[in-house]
């Protein structure tokens, strides 16, 4: 085979695997949407979780997963934030910092089912936490730390060293730089950080179904303690049963829970194609 | 007062760093809680049963602990995966690297992380509800829960990690050796896979790894989709179930607490950390060590 040829088939075989995947994406969708569209209406996000498909709704799974995620959020990002700045800004070259960098990369990869594990033991027994909100938000707030002090630190990085100079210059101590030059300016990139840590902490399903999120709450939470149940969780329960009305919610579900997940995803990518036009003087 | 100022310095410095230390708190953590408890189930259990027995039915009367039941429910799906994603995945990089222009990446890229982007329980309800009964109709023996479609679906899911990385890899390679390539006469497609992509091997060898890695830890697609059937097969077409989906399995029951059943999901659990602890390490290795190579 020629070169040429081989270039030509090369080219026709990437074109196939890129509108592979989109294609993938689209059909997705569209079978989603499909199943799923007749059941959102307004009575779906208001009614509880029943035994009967058409009455049920989704209203204590929202409820359950805005409350988990304030408090997975309020865990999370003090932590996370500082630990970034930390490892950009205070420990670059020191030893203990290059271990935590290991660490952080490690658990990065570690599955999400085993920080289920590791909340479960933890939190719902150790420290009796039980099924509650609170044992589920330190749970994700494990979870999302990684991303949240690597998308820190490369916001961090980002950041120009004339206007740390420029501040050491006129006498500013290493935390004044750091919190009203180096921090102001990398704001955009922390915030999209944020937004891209609280989007996967919303679709997480697997280690809330091990710290004992439950499929059937008929309340909604009102305190930390609280039992809960999560959307995703409602949707992999609908998916779970034969009857043919709960896999039309599961679709609605899905619509629901797409709709969060992209408007986020939606928000990072315009925050950093604006953050970056502004960094790249 | 300027004593002061120091102190207080010092004070937010060492709050930091106690943040910092959280994240190494949680992998010791993780590392304690999968071996004490693990430790106890070895106890009880040989560990040459673990690896030998051929069946998995710790919440059955004739209790049998073989992993490897669901070591290979996990390694086929893995293996489905990867299969779909390694190719595509690193053809999309080349081709966005090499031959695509600068519009048509900057669109196609942003749409393929959306890949990435999308919760797995989604993949899991188009797997069982789409893709199963699309597959049913080419090849009639498939099983309502198998091994093929779950593992069709992840393998679409992990695509934008390969290219993501593949392409910073391809991006990293100094622009000297693919003008050099052109100088001596190789068209397009010598260039990128006689030049590039050795050339950016190392980035690529990660990608794959971590893709890996991420397919071995998956778990809402195959508790979904592929069903709860451990079972010592390779066959693709049958129900298998992964070490990840006994682990949702066992949480949604009713298991008390320090019983046997209990310690399964700890030891199903650890032998699923040493894997993707191995292979995190591996690539975290790989780049520090090549990560210069161009600078």
């Amino acid at each position: 085979m020629s070169p040429k040829i081989k270039d030509t088939l090369f080219r026709i075989f990437a074109i196939f695997c890129t509108t592979l995947g989109l294609a993938t994406l689209l059909i997705l969708l569209v079978d989603i949407t499909i199943k799923g569209i007749t059941r959102v209406n307004w009575s779906f996000f208001t009614n509880l979780p029943s035994r009967l498909p058409e009455q049920s709704g989704i209203y204590t799974a929202l409820a359950g997963m805005v409350s988990l995620l304030l408090f997975t959020l309020l865990i999370a990002l003090p932590i996370g934030i500082l630990s970034g700045i930390y490892l950009e800004e205070y420990g670059k070259k020191n030893r203990l910092a290059n271990f935590i960098e290991i660490n952080i990369s490690n658990l990065a990869g570690v599955p999400s089912v085993i920080y289920g594990i590791l909340g479960l033991e933890l939190f719902v027994r150790l420290a009796g936490l039980g099924n509650s909100i609170l044992a589920g938000a330190l749970t994700l707030s494990l979870l999302i730390m990684p991303i949240l002090i690597v998308s820190t630190r490369e916001a961090i990085k980002a950041v120009p060293n004339s206007l740390r100079e420029a501040a050491f210059g006129m006498g500013a101590t290493k935390w004044q730089t750091t919190s009203r030059v180096v921090l102001p300016a990398a704001f955009g990139g922390i915030l999209t950080g944020i937004i891209l840590s609280t989007s996967r902490a919303l679709g997480e399903t697997a280690p809330l179904i091990v710290v004992g999120a439950l499929a059937y709450v008929p309340f909604i939470p009102e305190g930390p303690m609280d039992q809960y149940t999560t959307l995703p969780i409602q949707i992999f329960n609908w998916t779970s049963r034969p009857q043919q009305g709960f896999v039309i919610n599961a679709a609605a579900g899905i619509i629901v829970l797409l709709l969060f997940t992209f408007i986020l995803n939606g928000i990072a990518i315009y925050l950093r194609n604006r953050w970056y036009k502004k960094t790249a003087i | 007062m300027a004593s002061k100022k120091f102190k207080s310095e010092k004070l937010i410095e060492w709050t930091m760093l106690l943040c910092s230390m959280v994240s190494v708190l949680t992998t010791i953590g993780i590392i304690l809680v999968l071996s004490i408890d693990s430790i106890k189930f070895f106890e009880e259990v040989s560990f040459v049963d673990f690896l030998t027995d051929k069946q998995w039915t710790p919440l059955f009367e004739d209790k049998h602990f073989g992993i490897m039941s669901l070591l290979s429910g996990t390694l086929l799906t893995t293996t489905i995966a990867i299969i779909v994603a390694v190719p595509v995945g690193l053809s999309i990089a080349v081709f966005l690297n090499e031959y695509a222009s600068k519009r048509f990446t900057s669109i196609v890229k942003p749409l393929l992380e959306v890949l990435a982007a999308v919760p797995t329980v989604v993949y899991g309800f188009f797997a069982l509800q789409f893709v199963t009964p699309m597959l049913q109709k080419v090849i009639p023996s498939l099983a309502g829960f198998n091994a093929l479609s779950p593992g069709l679906v992840m393998g679409i899911m992990i695509i934008p990690y390969i290219t993501s990385l593949s392409e910073d890899a391809l991006r990293a390679v100094p622009n000297s050796l693919r003008e050099a390539s052109y100088g001596l006469g190789a068209n397009r497609f010598q260039t990128a896979f006689k030049v590039m992509v050795p050339a950016a091997n190392s980035g690529i060898v990660v990608s794959i790894i971590l893709a890996v890695s991420r397919a071995l830890g998956e778990t809402m697609i195959v508790a979904i989709a592929a069903g709860q059937q451990p079972k010592l097969t390779f066959n693709p077409l049958e129900s298998v179930e992964t070490i990840t989906t006994y682990i949702v399995q066992v949480s949604m029951g009713d298991v008390p607490q320090d019983s046997m059943e209990y310690r399964t999901i700890f030891a199903a659990g650890m032998t699923l950390f040493v894997f993707t602890f191995i292979l995190n390490n591996l690539s975290f290795w790989i780049r520090k060590k090549y990560q210069q190579r161009y600078e």
